[in-house]
């Protein structure tokens, strides 16, 4: 057989299992169908070993020992940004900001460089699309300034209308923020040519990576935002480990966002000046752990290839978008229906009953769902859904956990079926 | 655990017990889980005694909470305001009769937070227009 020189050779799950320590747990006697990577992954054991290994053999703190052990943990902290630098392709290891989340990255650049950047009548264009994250931090701002927030709406298959972004960025928007890759539906936005479009508009870019980063191989030159913000946990990483890029320009011009130890350069009772990038946005001992920890995970994915991630990931979202409507009569599947369009993430809904029943029945089959809205309550008010399911893959999903989620799916209609057939007070009738 | 589902939660889940609306309640209130956005809104009326001489629920969520707000209003219908006021979420989940995990127990509770939080803003409702409040 030959093999096609670009093809990325296929995951094994089964062996991949083997390195995450959660399998060897049982629930209800059996192996964990873990179908919520896009809350969070679950570790492998070099991760855990590295946070480990931080704590038993070398927790000096960083930038301050005089001492092997201070310089041995400081070596550790530095090359897991030297590691979050390449795994991202940014030109400049200064332009990774170490923090919590995701969100915390956000609300830096909305604090730092959106109060000095936004004024009154500023637009601000953000989709509909939209974690929480990447909308309440640009709301405060907005309220503080008197800005503007504009949205670019989603299709019936959550893709965005490019033609409202384009009608967007003729107010002249002073920043756009928008999702890689949306959390709840899977999309994947068209981040290149949008970033163009914005620029050539005259506006800055703000890229929320925390679903594109475990997923794809990201690089954020060829991106060409300005600001691009993902967190640790979604990327087997553990809690707590988060990083903001940014451009070196940017970045030096940005005032601090939190203040306090390290990132000062000399301070003196009434004045103080600031550390150099990255550190003046590093205030207080970090999460020295979880930084080391998401260095792991990067060597982890990176030795694995996130092309062949990728690729491992878009053919179980075929499989599910193929089987789970075949499998399971009725169900409703949301967003883009071809998988190339969305990564890694299946959003569905049964008529018979509702999300949260449906991951309570799904829980007791050791199959582990997200319920809820998914921290996108207005993109699920456009969809006319309070709640829907949300099935999300990681390179340790295998088709048989979309088996497992199918068998367990029809498991809730026979439940739910059960009752004399007659409408439902919300769902309409049954099928 | 496994009559969690059971036929009783199905049925009100199925055919809720006075779903709808009333036409001149004396108290209205929506509540929501802000874990899964699910809204209910509770109406009552109150007669001259002080007893709940009419309750009705509207809107979405899963049979847990529905199944919940069937069994309450029920048990409500009719009974004094104070013994309403009083009741405790320990009284939901005798009426449920089911065990409820922690994660599902504010989906069990909604029912009573709303009809508890409706009587509190009982006097605002009557100081304001009662139909501006009961038409959205």
């Amino acid at each position: 057989m030959i093999l096609e020189m670009n093809a990325p050779a296929p995951l094994d799950p089964e062996l991949i299992r083997r390195d995450f320590p959660l399998f060897e747990r049982e629930f209800h006697g059996r192996r964990l169908a873990y179908l919520d990577s896009a809350a969070t992954t679950l570790k492998p054991r070099v991760v855990a070993e590295a946070v480990d290994g931080y704590n038993r053999r070398y927790s000096a703190n960083v930038h301050r020992g005089i001492y092997a052990l201070g310089e041995e943990a400081t070596a550790a902290y530095e090359g897991a940004r030297d590691k979050v630098a390449r795994f991202i392709n940014a030109p400049d290891r200064r332009e990774i900001v170490f923090v919590r989340n995701a969100t915390e990255a956000i609300n830096l650049v909305a604090y730092a460089w959106g109060r000095r950047n936004i004024g009154r009548a500023d637009a601000i264009v953000l989709t509909e699309l939209e974690h929480h994250s990447n909308l309440v931090p640009w709301q405060l701002l907005a309220q503080e300034k008197d800005a503007d927030l504009e949205f670019v709406p989603f299709d019936a298959e959550g893709r965005l209308i490019m033609d409202s972004w384009e009608v967007l960025l003729r107010t002249k928007p002073k920043l756009a923020a928008f999702t890689h890759k949306s959390n709840a539906l899977g999309t994947v936005t068209a981040v290149r040519e949008m970033v163009a479009q914005a620029h050539e508009a005259g506006a800055l870019v703000l890229v929320d990576g925390a679903q594109a980063v475990p997923h794809l191989p990201v690089d954020v030159q060829a991106i060409g935002a300005d600001f691009y913000v993902f967190s640790g946990h979604k990327v087997l990483g553990p809690t707590g480990s988060g990083a903001l890029w940014a451009r070196a320009e940017l970045l030096e011009e940005m005032p601090p966002f939190l203040s306090g130890g390290e990132m000062i350069n000399s301070v003196h009772l009434r004045h103080t000046t600031f550390n150099e990038i990255p550190h003046k946005f590093e205030a207080g001992t970090p999460d020295v752990a979880a930084a080391i920890g998401l260095g792991a995970a990067i060597d982890y994915l990176a030795a694995i290839g996130m092309e062949r991630v990728a690729a491992h990931e878009e053919a179980l979202t075929a499989y599910a978008l193929e089987m789970l409507p075949r499998e399971v009569p009725g169900i409703r599947i949301h967003g883009p229906t071809r998988a190339a369009e969305r990564a890694g993430i299946v959003t569905f809904t049964l008529p018979e009953a509702h999300a949260h029943d449906v991951a309570t029945l799904l829980d007791r089959e050791a199959v582990a769902i997200r319920a809820g809205h998914h921290c996108t309550q207005p993109l699920h008010e456009r969809l006319g859904e309070t709640a829907t399911g949300r099935a999300s893959f990681s390179v340790y999903s295998g088709t048989d956990d979309i088996d497992r989620l199918a068998a367990g799916l029809r498991g809730v209609q026979r439940i739910f079926g059960r009752v004399p057939a007659s409408a439902s007070p919300s769902h309409g009738s049954p099928s | 655990m496994d009559d969690l589902y059971r036929d009783e939660i199905l049925e009100h889940y199925r055919e809720p017990h006075n779903f709808g609306t009333l036409d001149a309640p004396d108290a209205v209130y929506e509540g929501h889980n802000p874990l899964c956005g699910d809204r209910i809104t509770m109406m009552l009326s109150v007669d001259a005694a002080g007893n709940v001489s009419d309750v009705a629920f509207s809107g979405r969520g899963c049979a847990i909470s529905q199944a919940s707000a069937s069994l309450l209003t029920d048990e409500v219908k009719g009974r004094p305001v104070s013994e309403v006021e009083a009741m405790r979420n320990q009284d939901i989940l005798d009426l449920l009769g089911i065990v409820i995990s922690p994660a599902r127990l504010k989906c069990a509770l909604l029912s009573l937070d709303t009809l508890q939080h409706a009587l509190e803003a009982r006097h605002d409702v009557q100081a304001s227009s009662d139909e501006e409040r009961v038409g959205r």
